[in-house]
Order: structure tokens, then C-alpha cells, then sequence
């Protein structure tokens, strides 16, 4: 009689077992606040990125068009992967010297993995990373951007 | 009142009335043909959103919610777009066999729908041996899984149609032998007098003990017969990609979609009829009162409430099961199923000779 | 090729099994010989997603190469991190302050939380239960959004730096911990009602691909792979580094050698990272969470080594330097590989079925493999 009760032990068991499973979702099917879904992008407006979280790069101009870009380059050595492309021209200072700025700043968002590398590269902090996720487009060479906005120069003081 | 019994009763009238009888009767051949090609469709809509609803709570989703009220059309879409989409037969296929295995596998659970009792007086044909045919058909069905398997010249189709064809095969007995086990109860196997039978109470709640375990092995006997997780070895998507119907796209496919869920209905509709009284409202012993008030809710909307209660503890199954090895289905079937069925077979048949159900 | 035919008989089907396969989880691909439904050999083949990251690493400066090991393990992005980190700083004899080892290790374990919640999620998905997949994405995603918060990213976060860690931990971030491990607490013991206890489970899991000690050593298997064996390999114990050494923790060891041993270890190691985070939370210590180091890096000539202890297995990183800026040639000893050379032996004579879920015990990230 033994294996007879251990026969009925390993169906009962098993029976036990596999109500204990559609119990746990059985509660799940019956209640509903436990959903987790979001409901991207109709939740576009309370979506809150942290201010961390890395983007894309941007360069940051105050409100008399000036950014902090020296045209170091130290952005450019310290990405891994060539996203960043700094061409510099020469100014004339007051006193007729000539000095080196940033002419333009050439970001490939398309080769860009986000490292933060350039960011913590950056001595002025003239770049940081933006919380825009969105960067799908139509035309790929849409992707490669210029930073620095037309007409914007260094600001005052910045070395 | 208004029921089903009534409304095709006058439509029979009317017809014979308007038309000499020969051409009545193809007229309402054609309406039952349509019935239940429309039924099917509905049903092919219905289920798959249920199933895709069912799910989603179970997974802490939300399910389709975009396409029409509550995602109410997102089948209807899909189906739209299977429609639309090339059906592909493979160079290599036996395209005769490829294209005819969709095509079988949703007749099959087209015939078994003759016998089936919808609502009181509603039914397409109450043959004598109504349980019997269904049992017989319903086998059928591993038919047009082997075919298309076969015929898909693809070893993960094949693969996955010979566990079909083991599969169906061993559940098919401990399935007939819990019908068996409402037959000896009933006396009959035609599907009204079994209905009639149940008159005064259900024979979940009547037959004692062995009628509740021979309902619970039914249960589990045709969730694998229509081959549903966690018995779902024919389409196995993570280890065979999609079993027998890997090979088949567009409105192949979706026939083969459809036969799924239509099977589901059905044997969801037998195992109503056999253990839950068909369309029979819930009767209790004498209770004369409670019995008229049951009365009052229409009998289809028994029958259908019945059946999408016993699909909904199936999708329950599938939702939260992992699926089961080829040989511990097997040993599952023959080790446990069977010689459990046998003696509640024995069990039934003493209750029933000696007359101790209610 | 000659092998194959030898070993291929008449009536023996050989099936290729991915590079697309919904359980290779990736673009693995085996080359299956079966005879029936049993497993007679099984061949992976490599190459598919294979981008030469070592190679690669021999142009990028010491600052540069730790991002592109996030791309190798992903699930495990901060624990490859920081063994990179760590080889540096070994080659620079960088001191790191007692801050930033505490975050780091904080950031290991939460990685390893996340990893386990995954691949339960995947290893349920691949016996056929589809359902535990979507509970495991509901806890990983709130460890996600406090790496989010803290690190910048979700999955290669690159938070790791030589010396130290890159951002001071976010203020919220203890909060956040805490509030998620009393939710975890709760959810782990689903975890256990809706897979671990449930009889089809086991008997999927019980007796399936067994690996004796023997076998897991001489393929080298490391991780929950060995341990599953009842081998000892946690390197979090037998080579303590940051601050493993002063925790109070288990190192988590089965003796059935089946998918249902691997299965238990990996369940109860997220009971331990629970343990270790628990232990740590409270006392991350004040001061530097990056330690001063030169603009640019250079390794003394030499060669280097380190490993760390991933959600896998043993990851080391090998440095041989000539004195410059870049290394002169990098090697990466990852979990995965080794651990999918056992799958031959342990698949053979079970069913395809079975097939499937010894590599759910594997817990396989096919860049992992490839690298």
C-alpha cells in the first residue's frame, strides 16, 4: 500500500502546487492597480526624466548667445568612438593678438553611445547631456549636429 | 417569449410556407451554413482578444487598448492585415497537402459542431449517437496537424506535428473515458437526452466525487487534445519556433489560428453539455422556486456563460503554466490520467448501477 | 565536416537551432543532431555578433576601453566595468576611497539583482511558462530607474571609472534602495510560489543536464553554473575585492549538478545581494567618491590582471602594457563562453525540450560569447 500512498501524495502535491500558481494570477487577473504599464506617449506631459540621465549632448548658451567652448579639443580626444569634431579658427583680440575659439562644433549623435566621457573631459563645462530620448528621424544625416548657435561667441572670461 | 427555439421555428414556418419544401430546405441549408461561418469568425475575434486580455492582467499589462473602444478592434485589424498578407508555400512543400491542411483541420471542427445544443430546441442535428461522433471527429483533427507537419518539408514542423500526433492520440482515451463515465450515468448518447438528464441538477454536483474527478481529467484531457500550454508541445514556440504551422503565413495561417480557438469552444461547449447540463439552467433537486427563477435567464446565455467560464480556466492554465516534456506528457497520461480515469470508470458505473446519484 | 558525417547516422535529423531562435535568446546557433527527439550532439557556432572588442580596445586609451565592456555582458555591465577599473588600477597603484568601494559595490549587486531577475524571467519563458517574464521586468525596471538616476543610463551605464566612480550617488538613491528591497522582499516569495514550487517545473528542471564537479572544472565553468555542481568559485570570496571581505554573506553552493541545482543557486544569490545591499545601505561612508588621478593614464609596462565575480560566472580582464597610452593588447576572460562548452555534455541524451532549458540555466548573453 505504500506506492499507493505515495501516488497520491505526488498527485495531491502536484495538484497543491499548480493551484498555488493560478492563485497568484488569479489575484493578478482580478486586481488591476497592480498594472504597470505606461502609456507612452499619452503620458508624454508627466514623463520626467532624471536629470542624469544622458540623452544626447548639448552646448549650453546663455541669453546673450555666448557658450563657454574654449575649442580645447579635450572633448574630442577623450570620446572613444570620434562622435565629437571641433573645428577652430583664430580671433583678434583688442590688443591685436591672436587667439584660438571654436568655430564650429560637430556632433554625431548617430555614433554616439552616451559615455559621458566628453562631459567629464570638458574644463569649462560648456557641454552637457540633455534628456531628449527621442532622436528618431527620417534622414540619417539629420543626426550630425552643430552645437554651437550660429553667431554665438565665447563667453566673457571664460579661459 | 422570445428564444431562440421560437424565432427559428417561425423562420422554418415561414420559409416552407413561401417556398415549395425542396427549396426551403437548401435555403435553410444555407443559413446554417452561414451560421456557422459566421460563428466561427465571431468566435476567431472574441477569443483572441479575450485571450490577449486574460493575459495581459495576468501579466501586469494593459493588452490591446488603441485599435476601436477598449482595443476592441484589434483583432478585427489583425485579421485585416492576415488577410492582406502573401499565403507562402515552400518550394520544397507538397503543396497539394500543404494547402489542403488548414482547410481540414477547421472542417473537422466544423462537423463537430452539428451535434452541439446551443440553446433549448436549438441544435444543427441530434443524431442518436451524438457523443459518440464527437469523439470520433474530434481525432480527426490530429489529421490535418500530421499533414501540414508532413508537408511542410521543415524538421521543426514535423517535429512538432509527430508530438501532436502522440499527444492526441494517448488523451483522446482518458477524454472518451470520462465521457463514457457521464454516458453510464445518462443511459444515452444522444446529446438532448444527456441535456434532459440533467434536469434536476447538474452531473458535476449529481454524480458524487468520481463525476468531479472525471470533469477536472476531461478538463485536462482537452486542453491537451486542442493542444493548449502547458500541452502546447505541437507548437512549442520556445523550442520548435511554431511547431507544425511554422511554414504557414497570411490566411493559412490564420485558419489554422482560428481552428485553435474554434476547437477550444467546442470541446469548452462538450465538456458544458456533459458535466454542466448543456443549456440546462442551474436546476437544484425540488427546489421548484429557485428553479423558475433560474428559468427566467435565456438558455443560451447558460450555455455560452458555461462554456466562456470553462475557456477562461484554460487561458488560466496557459497563463501561468510552464509546458510539460514529450515524455512526461505521456507519462502524465498513462501513469496518472488513465489508470485514474479507470477506476473512477468503475466508481461511476457502481454509482450508477446501484442508483446512488441524485 | 568529415567529423559530422561520421557521427551522423542514417535517420538522424540535424536541425539548426537559431541564429534566429526564440530560445538562443540572441543569435547563438547550434547545430543539433537528433536521433528522434533525443539529443545526440549539439555544436554551437559562434561568430554572429562578434565585433573584436579586444582588438578594438588596443586603440582606446585606459579612460576609453571600460565603456565598451558594457556591450559585452549587458546584463552585467557594471560588474565588467568594474573589473576594468579595477585592472587599472591595479597598473596604477590608484587607491580607492572607501566611498566609492561601498557604491561600487552597491551598483554590483543591485546589477546582479537584475541580471537573476532576467534570466528567471527568461528561464520560465523557455519551459513555457510565459507569464514570470513580465513580474521579473516589473523588479528589474525599478532597479533600472534608480541606476537611471544615479548613473545616466539603464544598461551600459559606464559608471565605473578608474579611481573611483564617475557621479556622487544620487541623494535619492538610499531612499530608493530601500523602498525598493521591502517591495523585492515581498515579490521573491512569488517568485518561489510561481515557478520554484510548481510540480511541472521541477520535473522540467530535476535530473536534466547534469554536470558532476569533475566536468564543471575541467570546462571551466565559473558562477551559478559551477556552484549549481557544488564547486567553490565565488571570486567575491576567494579573492575578496573593495569591500566583499568585510561582508557578511554566503556563498551559495548546490550539490545536485542539475538544471534545478543552477536553478536554486541563482534563486537564492538574489536572497544574498539582497543581504549584501541590506548590509550596505546604511553605511556608505562620507568623502571623495573619485580618487585624483592624471588626465591621462598611462600603465607601467607590464601585465595586469583582475577578475571580478558577474551575474555569470568569473570575468577577468588581462592588460599586458608597453608603457603608453593604450594597452598594448587586452584579453577578456568571459563567463559565458566557457560556461556554453559544457552544453555538449550536459544536453546529450535528453530531449530538445531539455535542450532549452540547460541553456535557461546556462544564463547565456550571446555578446557575452562572442565579444
Amino acid at each position: 500500500m505504500a506506492f499507493l500512498t505515495t501516488y497520491l501524495k505526488d498527485v495531491l502535491g502536484g495538484v497543491r502546487s499548480l493551484l498555488k500558481g493560478m492563485k497568484l494570477t488569479g489575484y493578478y487577473f482580478t486586481h488591476h492597480k497592480e498594472i504597470i504599464t505606461q502609456q507612452y506617449p499619452d503620458n508624454k506631459a508627466e514623463l520626467k526624466l532624471p536629470e542624469r540621465f544622458r540623452g544626447e549632448v548639448i552646448m549650453l548658451h546663455d541669453e546673450k548667445n555666448e557658450h563657454a567652448c574654449t575649442g580645447c579639443t579635450a572633448c574630442e580626444l577623450a570620446c572613444p568612438n570620434g562622435t565629437i569634431k571641433i573645428i577652430t579658427k583664430f580671433d583678434v583680440t583688442p590688443e591685436g593678438k591672436k587667439k584660438k575659439a571654436l568655430d564650429t562644433f560637430i556632433y554625431h549623435l548617430e555614433l554616439c553611445t552616451m559615455c559621458n566621457l566628453c562631459i567629464e573631459a570638458c574644463p569649462t563645462d560648456a557641454i552637457k547631456m540633455a534628456q531628449n530620448f527621442e532622436h528618431s528621424v527620417y534622414d540619417r544625416s539629420k543626426l550630425t549636429k552643430k552645437l554651437n548657435n550660429p553667431g554665438s561667441k565665447i563667453r566673457e572670461g571664460v579661459e | 417569449m422570445l428564444s431562440i427555439e421560437n424565432i427559428t421555428h417561425s423562420i422554418d414556418a415561414w420559409l416552407n410556407s413561401a417556398f415549395n419544401p425542396t427549396v426551403a430546405l437548401l435555403l435553410e441549408y444555407l443559413i446554417v451554413g452561414l451560421f456557422a461561418i459566421s460563428l466561427f469568425a465571431i468566435l476567431g475575434l472574441v477569443l483572441v482578444l479575450m485571450e490577449r486580455k486574460v493575459s495581459a492582467y495576468m501579466q501586469v499589462r494593459l493588452g490591446p487598448n488603441r485599435v476601436g473602444p477598449g482595443g476592441s478592434l484589434q483583432t478585427v485589424a489583425d485579421t485585416l492585415k492576415l488577410a492582406m498578407k502573401e499565403g507562402l508555400t515552400p518550394d520544397g512543400a507538397d503543396k497539394f497537402l500543404f494547402n489542403l491542411a488548414p482547410y481540414v483541420v477547421i472542417a473537422v471542427a466544423m462537423m463537430i459542431l452539428a451535434p452541439i445544443a446551443f440553446a433549448k430546441g436549438t441544435q444543427l442535428w441530434d443524431l442518436n449517437i451524438g457523443v459518440l461522433y464527437i469523439t470520433a471527429v474530434s481525432s480527426l483533427s490530429v489529421i490535418g496537424i500530421l499533414m501540414a507537419g508532413w508537408a511542410s518539408n521543415n524538421k521543426y514542423s514535423l517535429l512538432g506535428a509527430m508530438r501532436s500526433g502522440a499527444q492526441i492520440v494517448s488523451y483522446e482515451l482518458s477524454a472518451g473515458l470520462s465521457v463514457i463515465s457521464i454516458v453510464v450515468l445518462t443511459g444515452s448518447l444522444r446529446i438532448s437526452d444527456i441535456i434532459a438528464s440533467q434536469q434536476d441538477g447538474w452531473w458535476l454536483f449529481k454524480g458524487h466525487v468520481p463525476a468531479f474527478i472525471a470533469f477536472i481529467i476531461f478538463i485536462i484531457a482537452i486542453t491537451a487534445e486542442t493542444n493548449r500550454a502547458p500541452f502546447d508541445l505541437a507548437e512549442a514556440e520556445s523550442e520548435l519556433t511554431a511547431g507544425f504551422h511554422t511554414e504557414y503565413s497570411g490566411m493559412k495561417f490564420a485558419l489554422f489560428f482560428l481552428a485553435e480557438y474554434v476547437n477550444i469552444f467546442i470541446v469548452c461547449g462538450i465538456a458544458a453539455t456533459l458535466f454542466l447540463g448543456g443549456w440546462m439552467p442551474l436546476h437544484i433537486g425540488h427546489w421548484t422556486a429557485f428553479n423558475h427563477v433560474m428559468d427566467y435567464i435565456p438558455s443560451s446565455l447558460w450555455f455560452l456563460g458555461k462554456i466562456f467560464t470553462l475557456i477562461f480556466v484554460i487561458m488560466w492554465f496557459r497563463w501561468t503554466f510552464p509546458r510539460l516534456r514529450i515524455d512526461q506528457l505521456l507519462n502524465l497520461e498513462w501513469k496518472y490520467l488513465l489508470p485514474i480515469s479507470i477506476v473512477n470508470l468503475l466508481l461511476i458505473t457502481l454509482i450508477a448501477i446501484e442508483g446512488w446519484h441524485f | 565536416m568529415i567529423e559530422e558525417l561520421s557521427t551522423t547516422e542514417q535517420g538522424d535529423l540535424v536541425i539548426n537551432v537559431g541564429p534566429q531562435h526564440p530560445s538562443t535568446h540572441g543569435v547563438l546557433h547550434l547545430v543539433i543532431t537528433l536521433n528522434g527527439e533525443t539529443i545526440k550532439k549539439v555544436e554551437p557556432h559562434l561568430g554572429y555578433i562578434h565585433r573584436s572588442i579586444e582588438k578594438m580596445c588596443e586603440s582606446l586609451s585606459y579612460r576609453q576601453f571600460i565603456y565598451v565592456t558594457s556591450r559585452m555582458d549587458y546584463l552585467s555591465s557594471h560588474i565588467n566595468n568594474h573589473g576594468c577599473a579595477l585592472c587599472v588600477e591595479k597598473g596604477l597603484q590608484i587607491e580607492v576611497p572607501p566611498r566609492a568601494k561601498v557604491i561600487r559595490v552597491l551598483m554590483d549587486e543591485l546589477t546582479r539583482l537584475a541580471s537573476h531577475q532576467l534570466w528567471w524571467g527568461a528561464m520560465a519563458m523557455d519551459v513555457g511558462a510565459l507569464t514570470p517574464f513580465f513580474h521579473a521586468f516589473r523588479e528589474r525596471e525599478a532597479i533600472n530607474d534608480i541606476m537611471e538616476e544615479t548613473c545616466g543610463a539603464r544598461l551600459t551605464m559606464n559608471y565605473m571609472v578608474p579611481g573611483g566612480v564617475m557621479a556622487d550617488i544620487h541623494p535619492n538613491f538610499q531612499r530608493k534602495v530601500k523602498e525598493f528591497l521591502s517591495f523585492f522582499h515581498t515579490k521573491i516569495d512569488e517568485y518561489d510560489e510561481l515557478v520554484t514550487d510548481n510540480v511541472i517545473f521541477k520535473n522540467r528542471m530535476a535530473g536534466v543536464g547534469h554536470l558532476s564537479p569533475e566536468d564543471a572544472i575541467s570546462y571551466g565553468c565559473t558562477g551559478p553554473t559551477a556552484r549549481g555542481s557544488g564547486v567553490s568559485c565565488d571570486i567575491r570570496k576567494l579573492y575578496p575585492y573593495e569591500v566583499y571581505g568585510d561582508l557578511q554573506f554566503e556563498e551559495i553552493s548546490e550539490k545536485g549538478g542539475d538544471c534545478f541545482a543552477r536553478y536554486l543557486v541563482r534563486m537564492q544569490e538574489m536572497r544574498q545581494s539582497i543581504k549584501i545591499i541590506e548590509q550596505l545601505i546604511d553605511n556608505i561612508p562620507g568623502g571623495e567618491h573619485l580618487a585624483k588621478t592624471k588626465a591621462v593614464l598611462k600603465l607601467p609596462k607590464g601585465e595586469f590582471y583582475s577578475r571580478v565575480e558577474t551575474a555569470r560566472g568569473e570575468f577577468g580582464v588581462y592588460i599586458i602594457s608597453e608603457g603608453g597610452t593604450t594597452p598594448y593588447r587586452i584579453k577578456f576572460r568571459s563567463p559565458g563562453f566557457s560556461n556554453l562548452s559544457a552544453l555538449d555534455h550536459m544536453a546529450k541524451g535528453h530531449k530538445i525540450g531539455d535542450l532549452v532549458a540547460i541553456m535557461g540555466t546556462l544564463d547565456l548573453v550571446i555578446p557575452d560569447i562572442d565579444r
